[in-house]
């Protein structure tokens, strides 16, 4: 490569980190006030691709109607998000932590097939930049003449922002709540309109990302969950809430990026490595070190705790008789399923997807509830325990009792090492931080054929004769779900279990009553990975096979979803979460086409009415009723 | 031999001396006061005594061991305990179990994972409970207590791994006057009956001239005074740092 | 909407979740169908059309052993582990005969192994990977498109006639891109000795660095580029292509291209020039071709695009398969698969004895711009028994079962 190449080449990374300064600014900006980590941001990237390529096919054809049609994009998007955020999220601010989350992924599911709805499954191309179509020639090279404008927007929005935040009462505002939510409240300042301003503002920012790139990709529907991924990378790296963070962290990833590109196959100890290939991977891997050795990002500083919204969970109380009735009675109920199978033959096969979901969200659980470790990449360790086992059968031709018990072990070391990492971090950065190792092994185990298959996968990966009929799974996976909870129980009920919520609740306290906080976490994270793992080599058995979809994002955020869904405070809330989200998946999409759009209204719709979960909210209504039952006849009495 | 030697400690944040050259001694069995108007220094003082802030300077001895550069939880190992400021308990735990936690602890059983928690130091716990007053809340979540009793609750379990030294960050702030008295006798009664060292800051003057036995002051990081409560009363820098701020101890 | 929503709200979905379906179903045979509708709606949607026409068709003329064919179709959501879950459902509830369908490679080989296991009737429709046939084929697969290989194999002999000596690899990071550049170089290595592969980018499917890419191409001064890329990667790589001026002078091999799916995105800025295989809808004038081409655009208003073609054949396939066995039992079944031949819009095909692949072929042809838009040229159609290695090479590739 020459020194003009490469000089060319960091050019181009210069495009790539302004798009993704542009997207990853407003996500900053609105976590940095309103502390939602949103998940849809992505999404208004993408309606601010379609929206422009609508607006520039109309009215794009002269330069003036071109850019006036992409500031118009940027305007819709932006009154989208105000009209989502006084719609739906000022309902969510009071609700626990993260549960903002649901109602984001929520609007991700919805956003997107409302995208399908207006503009269809094909990608549109739009037209290019009118007086921009052309390149011009920079050492040799032909380089698109819009690219340059692109270099120049960059840092332009970073200029607009700095002086928005620093010279206006605003910005003031903003940079206050940044810092103390509740100050800026106390102040007499409308907190809400401010919320709603920075909200818009934020997806302005990602429709005018989205915007500017009309004339570079095509829209099309993977837009959104391929941007809000890089997004938070971004994001994170830079420091949350700081805009100049989110900046340095676009150009350091851009241009890592452009560098593998730009060496293509490189020859190490004679072996040949192409370098490309490394882009798949490139952000995680610079997320996870940068997080290793700032602990805050670039330029970002300690989290203040958020005061409001932690409201406190109530001690873990031994079951009441009825309670442990009635699950002796459900777990009855599961025992005899196998005697109607002519009646419900689809019954145990979507059971067994249950119980592996169950399993699997328990153990996230007990990291993100009691540990109070919110881990964005559980999926690790459900893929690790997953290819443990599949690999050891078949290539290692362990029998299948063997690598169930061998293959979670895998997990274990996987949770080792990213827990002894992720405990020195805390919050958002700590999520991030499990996310990236996640990231990191799904990227391995894509491109590692000769030993994971690649992207396709293991298959042949079947349990032993003696298990092989629906029924015996079913027994098999059914036990296995039940020993896992009940032990997770139990441990939560003993000393360690004491001391992760004690180490959850005050780690200042914690450490001046002589607890090792790191190792209590560290403890968690391995345990939780170990069942997650378990989870992971029961799926293989179940499916025949694993595949890198199945240990990916999607998975982690699944475990979220479910967990959240069930309420996190609560030992049976991710069971239930569970359950029904997996079986509204499965039913859902038998119905409609558009069952992403379906299953997100009902994920929001349960997210309105129970704000502190399913189970959550129900146990708060019991105690309520408890509670007010006495109270309500001792009135009577004193009325007569 | 004095229980805690504190030799010639510095700390600066950022280039402003928080704590400047301050030594002094605490014996065994003496309830030591320091005062100081706010930003003179405590905190930051009390937070470098239990290995939450390392001094760039000095060192801190407890009987002959170095504390500086030691970990909050090594130096708890030594026979520290400590409360808030703003009081630090487990929230989601039952008022027991915060107690149990810290004897499970002491012990070092904290990574049993199977026996259930509850069927550890029961009795103990709630022979601790008791002294402060407690027992009868012991099945009560922390997070739902009045804040006079979480405070109580914390002094139980700063004492309950029997420290020699016990770091009291202002205990009865946000108390009513009577609860006030009662939690510093109590104090008081330990010291002399288990000949415990206790360092505390306090705000309110008539707790503090009843029952300290000796009192420091501070005032921008540096010692101004040591003494009984006669020698503070009438010693002209502690009248100098308190006037000048628009303050006197009748009036505090 | 409202309806699911109300359905789902007094529990309806909750009984059709477990309840095994009416019995009406006796007078139908039942096909299962898997695929990844919502993921690759762009590809599956046209794709639905073809089958959707073909099993019209079938039934209006009376369907299949007096009976009429039913498909009842799943989303895998691209996953095959959700594949092997809606397969399960449809073989335990529905009580299908067969299952056809798939899309990417994963799932295809899942049900490939699925249907070993459960010892039932897989037509494998889209998947490309040559593993479905070869290292993991087995008695009880079949598959109608034309595979990576053979798609590879077609674009060998211009590849060959240019006699270019440098080569630029692109393609997406995962096992299609990497089998069809594996295959690219091996073959055209053996049929042109000293070739050079001087670059190759492996781009992150769905993400590519499309600047950075085209100039790390350009800079390795290969004289040919041979592209896997496909979907918004082949749009961007294309735009910021033609802007650097990386095409000017170089000779483009590309595998798709020609397949209006890929190609009509890209509008006026299709590349011109590319040797391509695809299907050019609107040229082919073969009575089979103008028969199935009138009726797909009579019914839905629409031109047809390569998935139509490959729904359709697929329902073909199964309705000329069970009259053939004359019965749906899978032994019957796999004995009628072996051989079996039919006619399609392309012409007749053959369902190969040695690899359970059908000689399905596609067009190859070069790019060119007609009336602002991007069609194929100079095509020929290749059938695909033209286009297989050697039966020694496949039986020593295939499993002993």
């Amino acid at each position: 490569m020459t020194l003009s190449g490469l000089l060319v080449q960091l050019l181009n990374g210069l495009v790539d980190a302004s798009s993704l300064f542009l997207v990853a600014s407003g996500l900053s900006l609105i976590f940095g006030v309103t502390r939602i980590m949103n998940f849809a941001h992505g999404s208004f990237y993408m309606l601010g691709v379609y929206v422009a390529y609508t607006f520039v096919s109309h009215m794009g054809e002269s330069v003036g109607g071109f850019w006036v049609a992409i500031i118009l994009s940027s305007l819709m998007v932006a009154l989208l998000g105000a009209l989502i955020e006084i719609v739906i999220l000022r309902r969510v601010y009071r609700a626990p932590e993260l549960f903002q989350l649901l109602a984001t992924f929520s609007l991700v599911l919805i956003l997107q097939d409302l995208a399908l709805f207006i503009w269809g499954p094909e990608d549109l191309f739009g037209p290019r930049a009118p007086g921009l179509t052309g390149s011009i020639e920079i050492l040799g090279r032909n380089f698109p003449q819009y690219n340059l404008v692109m270099i120049v927007i960059g840092p332009a929005v970073l200029g607009i922002l700095w002086l928005l935040l620093n010279k206006t009462r605003w910005g003031v505002l903003i940079r206050a709540a940044t810092q103390d939510r509740e100050m800026v409240s106390t102040l007499g300042v409308n907190q809400a309109w401010l919320f709603t301003s920075v909200f818009a503002l934020g997806c302005f920012l990602a429709g005018l990302g989205g915007a500017l790139q009309e004339p570079r990709i095509p829209a099309n529907l993977a837009l959104d969950l391929e941007s809000i991924g890089t997004a938070f990378v971004v994001v994170v790296v830079g420091g949350m809430g700081s805009i100049p963070g989110a900046f340095l962290a676009a150009l350091l990833i851009a241009e890592v990026k452009a560098l593998c590109i730009a060496l293509g196959t490189i020859h190490i100890f004679g072996i040949d490595f192409p370098m490309s290939k490394m882009t798949l991977v490139a952000e995680f891997l610079i997320m996870a070190i940068i997080l290793v050795i700032r602990p805050w990002g670039l330029l970002g500083k300690p989290q203040a705790t958020a005061r409001n919204d932690h409201s406190a969970e109530p001690p873990l109380r031994p079951s009441l008789p009825i309670f442990k009735w009635c699950t002796a009675a459900l777990v009855l109920a599961l025992v005899l399923v196998p005697v109607f199978e002519e009646t419900f033959p689809y019954a145990q096969i979507i059971l067994v997807e249950i119980f592996i979901a169950v399993l699997f969200a328990a153990s996230l659980h007990f990291v993100m509830g009691p540990g109070g470790m919110h881990s964005f990449g559980h999926a690790a360790y459900f893929g690790l325990g997953a290819y443990g086992a599949a690999i050891l059968v078949v290539t290692w031709k362990l029998p299948m009792e063997l690598a169930l018990i061998a293959g979670p072990l895998l997990a274990v070391l996987g949770a080792l090492v990213f827990g002894w990492f992720s405990v020195r971090l805390s919050g958002v950065y700590l999520a991030m931080l499990t996310f990236a190792f996640a990231q990191i092994v799904w990227s391995i185990v894509y491109q590692w054929d000769d030993v994971t298959g690649g992207s396709n996968g293991i298959f042949g990966v079947w349990p032993s004769d003696w298990l092989s009929s629906t029924t015996a799974l079913y027994y098999l996976t059914l036990s296995i779900m039940l020993a896992g909870i009940l032990i997770l129980r139990r441990i939560l009920f003993a000393p360690f279990g004491l001391a992760i919520r004690a180490a959850r609740d005050s780690s200042l306290r914690a450490d001046a009553i002589g607890v090792d906080v790191k190792r209590v976490q560290w403890v968690a994270f391995v345990v939780a990975g170990l069942f997650g793992g378990i989870a992971g080599a029961v799926y293989v058995f179940s499916k025949g096979g694993i595949s890198p979809e199945a240990i990916g994002v999607g998975r982690s955020i699944d475990g979220l979803v479910m967990v959240l869904l069930g309420g996190v405070q609560t030992l049976f809330g991710p069971i239930v979460g569970a359950s029904i989200f997996t079986w509204l998946h499965d039913s859902v999409a038998r119905e409609t086409d558009y069952w992403k759009a379906v299953l997100g209204m009902i994920i929001l719709l349960i997210v309105l009415i129970f704000p502190a979960g399913i189970v959550g909210t129900l146990s708060h209504l019991w105690q309520w009723i408890k509670h007010h039952r006495p109270l309500q006849t001792k009135k009577v009495e004193a009325s007569k | 031999m004095s229980l805690l030697t504190i030799n010639n400690i510095n700390k600066a944040f950022g280039g402003v001396k928080a704590i400047n050259n301050v030594s002094f001694e605490l014996p065994r069995g003496q309830l030591l006061a320091l005062l100081g108007p706010n930003g003179a220094g405590k905190s930051t003082c009390f937070n470098m005594l239990n290995g939450q802030l390392k001094p760039d300077s000095g060192s801190i001895k407890l009987e002959g061991v170095e504390l500086v550069g030691r970990h909050p939880r090594q130096i708890w190992n030594e026979g520290v305990g400590r409360t808030f400021q703003i009081s630090a308990t487990f929230g989601s735990l039952t008022v027991l179990e915060n107690l149990q936690m810290v004897l499970l602890s002491r012990d070092k059983k904290l990574f049993r994972l199977w026996t259930p928690a509850a069927s550890y130091y029961k009795e103990e716990a709630l022979v601790l409970l008791d002294q402060v007053g407690m027992a009868d809340q012991a099945d009560r979540a922390c997070s739902v207590l009045a804040y006079g009793d979480v405070k109580r609750v914390e002094l139980a379990m700063a004492l309950a791994h029997d420290p020699k030294l016990l770091l009291m960050d202002e205990p009865t702030a946000g108390m009513a006057p009577k609860e006030r008295n009662q939690l510093v006798m109590l104090v008081k009664k330990m010291v002399i009956d288990r000949n415990l060292s206790v360092l505390f800051t306090e705000h309110s003057m008539d707790v503090v001239f009843e029952h300290a036995d000796r009192m420091i002051v501070f005032a921008r990081g540096e010692l101004i005074a040591d003494g009984g409560a006669e020698d503070i009363r009438n010693d002209p820098k502690v009248r100098e740092v308190y006037f000048g701020s628009g303050k006197s101890f009748e009036a505090a | 909407m409202s309806k699911v929503l109300y359905k789902l709200l007094i529990g309806g979905v909750l009984a059709s979740s477990f309840v095994a379906s009416a019995s009406w179903a006796a007078d139908t045979i039942k096909i299962g169908e898997v695929n990844s509708y919502k993921a690759m709606s762009a590809f599956l949607g046209p794709y639905k059309k073809g089958w959707e026409m073909g099993l019209d068709e079938i039934n209006s003329q009376g369907g299949v052993l007096g009976k009429n064919l039913e498909v009842i179709y799943r989303d895998d959501n691209a996953n095959p582990g959700d594949a092997i879950r809606v397969a399960e459902e449809l073989r335990t509830r529905e009580k299908v005969s067969m299952i056809f369908g798939g899309f990417l490679s994963h799932t295809g080989l899942a049900l490939t192994d699925y249907a070993k296991r459960r010892k039932m009737i897989y037509l494998a429709a889209e998947p490309l990977t040559d593993k479905i046939v070869w290292e993991n084929g087995n008695d009880y697969t079949f598959r109608l498109r034309p595979s990576t290989y053979m798609q590879v194999a077609m674009l060998i002999p211009d590849a060959v006639k240019l006699n270019k000596k440098r080569w630029g690899l692109v393609y997406p990071n995962y096992e299609y891109g990497q089998s069809a550049v594996a295959t690219f170089m091996q073959l055209l290595s053996k049929a042109q000795p000293g070739v050079e592969f001087v670059v190759e980018q492996a781009t992150p499917l769905g993400k590519i660095d499309a600047g950075s890419v085209v100039q790390a191409l350009d800079d390795a001064k290969p004289d040919a580029i041979f592209n896997v890329l496909f979907g918004a990667d082949l749009g961007k790589f294309v735009r910021e292509g033609n802007t650097r001026g990386l095409f000017a002078g170089k000779e483009v091999f590309s595998l798709l291209t020609g397949e209006p799916e890929y190609l009509d995105p890209m509008g006026a800025e299709a590349p011109e020039g590319w040797y391509v295989t695809g299907y050019p809808w609107n040229k082919i004038d073969t009575p089979e071709h103008n028969a199935f081409k009138t009726a797909y655009e009579a019914k839905y208003g629409e031109y047809p695009r390569a998935g139509s073609i490959v729904g359709y054949t697929s329902i073909k396939t199964i309705a000329a398969l069970i009259k053939k066995a004359g019965s749906t039992d899978t032994d019957d079944l796999i004995k009628a698969f072996s051989g079996l031949s039919h006619n399609t819009p392309f012409g007749p095909i053959t369902y190969r004895s040695q690899d359970n692949q059908s000689t399905f072929g596609a067009f190859v042809g070069q790019t060119a711009l007609v009336d602002g838009k991007g069609e194929m040229v100079n095509f020929r159609y290749v059938d695909g028994a033209d286009v297989q290695p050697s039966d020694e090479e496949v039986a020593a590739m295939r499993p002993a079962n």
